[in-house]
């Protein structure tokens, strides 16, 4: 485990980007960034984060980024890589990307891209929904949420693409969560001394998409991890291990209604939706548990 | 010569001071305070600098840096404007 002196002191991004107070997905870029380091372009497709950088000729965002259509990240991210190894550059490209500009619209380029084995890093922060156009339901938003557009609670569950990722054989790939930025540091730094392309799905709640209040943000992350409803992993050239702070949740989880009843997008769930929902939770932890222990 | 890309150049404040935003203000009680440092790592913003000062030009009031503070040092005290 990192400790906190391992990690840079400097920032990144300048004081202050506008976004939501206790916006999540901005502590992850922070410690995407101090990973990174400066020698960094970020390609960041409509979402949140490319509404949040400032306003024309500024940008609080102190290393370059190159904004590109919804459907586009990983396809430019692509290109930009090719064009720096050619020049002999060993710049790190990464792509920061919400999960509607992932799981849904870019998908299709995300999978070209790994399937030609771009040495780049592909961050998924997944705040469940779409964001910055006013919370609509995405292909991650959860059983029974409420979004905009899915008033009564989505009726679908939440798009597996952890495991469509995994189908491209990347030589690196991780989960994470906002709540635990030193888990999150640790894997940028790793992901990107590797060649190829790398995978990171980063959990991280939005306080108005979700329904809390804006302070509960870290505890919001917490008890996902620790209710088993997101699962810290890192998979090394096919080889899985669960990260720290999933070890005590993969044998004792918490009930997942700790996690849901703080949250107003799931106010309205009914007992058989929570059910169905812990169903799931325990199905999957079984499977990593499996994997990890080389049964499947 | 005239610029035929639209670039943006980095800038505090390019959003304007987020601090106006704010309705509650984090007050740090020295006196309770450990220097862990746990506020600083957990500020979404990244307004708290080495020494836990607090830059009020930019903080947005989330009270994220109350809720993880294991000393219970920081309260969040209404603004008055
Ligand atoms: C082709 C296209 N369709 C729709 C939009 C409008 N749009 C911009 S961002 C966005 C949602 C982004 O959601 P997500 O990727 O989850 O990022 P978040 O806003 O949640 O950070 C939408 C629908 C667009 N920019 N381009
Ligand atoms: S809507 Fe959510 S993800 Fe987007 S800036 Fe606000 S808190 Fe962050
Ligand atoms: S988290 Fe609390 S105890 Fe720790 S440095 Fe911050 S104010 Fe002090
Ligand atoms: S209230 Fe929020 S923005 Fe202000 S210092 Fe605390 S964590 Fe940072
Ligand atoms: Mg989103």
């Amino acid at each position: 485990m990192s400790t906190i002196s391992e990690i840079p002191k400097e920032e990144y991004i300048k004081t202050c980007t506008a976004a939501c107070a206790g916006c999540s997905s901005s502590l992850c870029l922070r410690y995407v960034l101090k990973a990174a380091g400066p020698d960094t372009v970020l390609v960041i497709p409509a979402c949140c984060t490319s509404v949040i950088q400032g306003v024309y000729p500024n940008t609080s965002f102190n290393v370059p980024v190159y904004n590109i259509a919804f459907a586009a990240a990983a396809a430019c991210a692509s290109g930009m890589s090719k064009a720096f190894r050619s020049a002999g550059k060993k710049t790190n490209v990464i792509a920061y990307a919400g999960d509607g500009g992932t799981v849904d619209i870019g998908i299709q380029s995300l999978s070209g891209a790994f399937e030609r084995g771009t040495d780049f890093l592909y961050i998924c922060y997944d705040n469940e929904a779409y964001g910055n156009t006013g919370m609509q339901r995405s292909g991650a938003t959860p059983l029974g949420a409420v979004t905009t557009t899915t008033p009564g609670g989505k009726g679908e569950f939440k798009k597996d693409l952890d495991r469509i990722v995994a189908a491209h054989n990347p030589p690196y790939m991780a989960t994470a969560c906002s709540a635990y930025p030193l888990d999150l540091y640790k894997k940028v730094k790793k992901a990107l001394s590797i060649e190829g392309p790398k995978f990171i799905h980063i959990l991280a709640p939005c306080p108005p998409g979700w329904r809390y209040e804006s302070d509960r943000t870290i505890e919001m992350g917490k008890l996902a991890v620790k209710t088993g409803s997101w699962v810290l992993w890192e998979r090394e050239y096919g080889k899985l291990t669960v990260s720290g702070p999933s070890k005590a949740a993969m044998k004792n989880p918490l009930p997942l209604e700790e996690y849901l009843k703080g949250q107003g997008r799931f106010k309205r769930v009914t007992p058989e939706i929570i059910n169905e929902l812990q169903q799931a939770v325990i199905k999957n932890l079984e499977r990593v548990r499996k994997e990890e222990e080389g049964i499947c | 010569m005239r610029e035929r890309l639209a670039l943006s150049r980095p800038k505090t404040g390019a959003c304007g001071l987020t601090g106006s935003w704010r309705v509650f203000r984090p007050v740090v009680d020295r006196e309770k305070c450990n220097q862990c440092g746990i506020c600083e790592i957990h500020c979404p913003d990244g307004v708290i600098d080495e020494e836990l000062n607090i830059d009020l030009d930019f903080c947005k009031g989330c009270g994220v840096c109350a809720n993880v503070c294991p000393k219970k040092a920081i309260t969040m005290v209404r603004e008055e404007r």
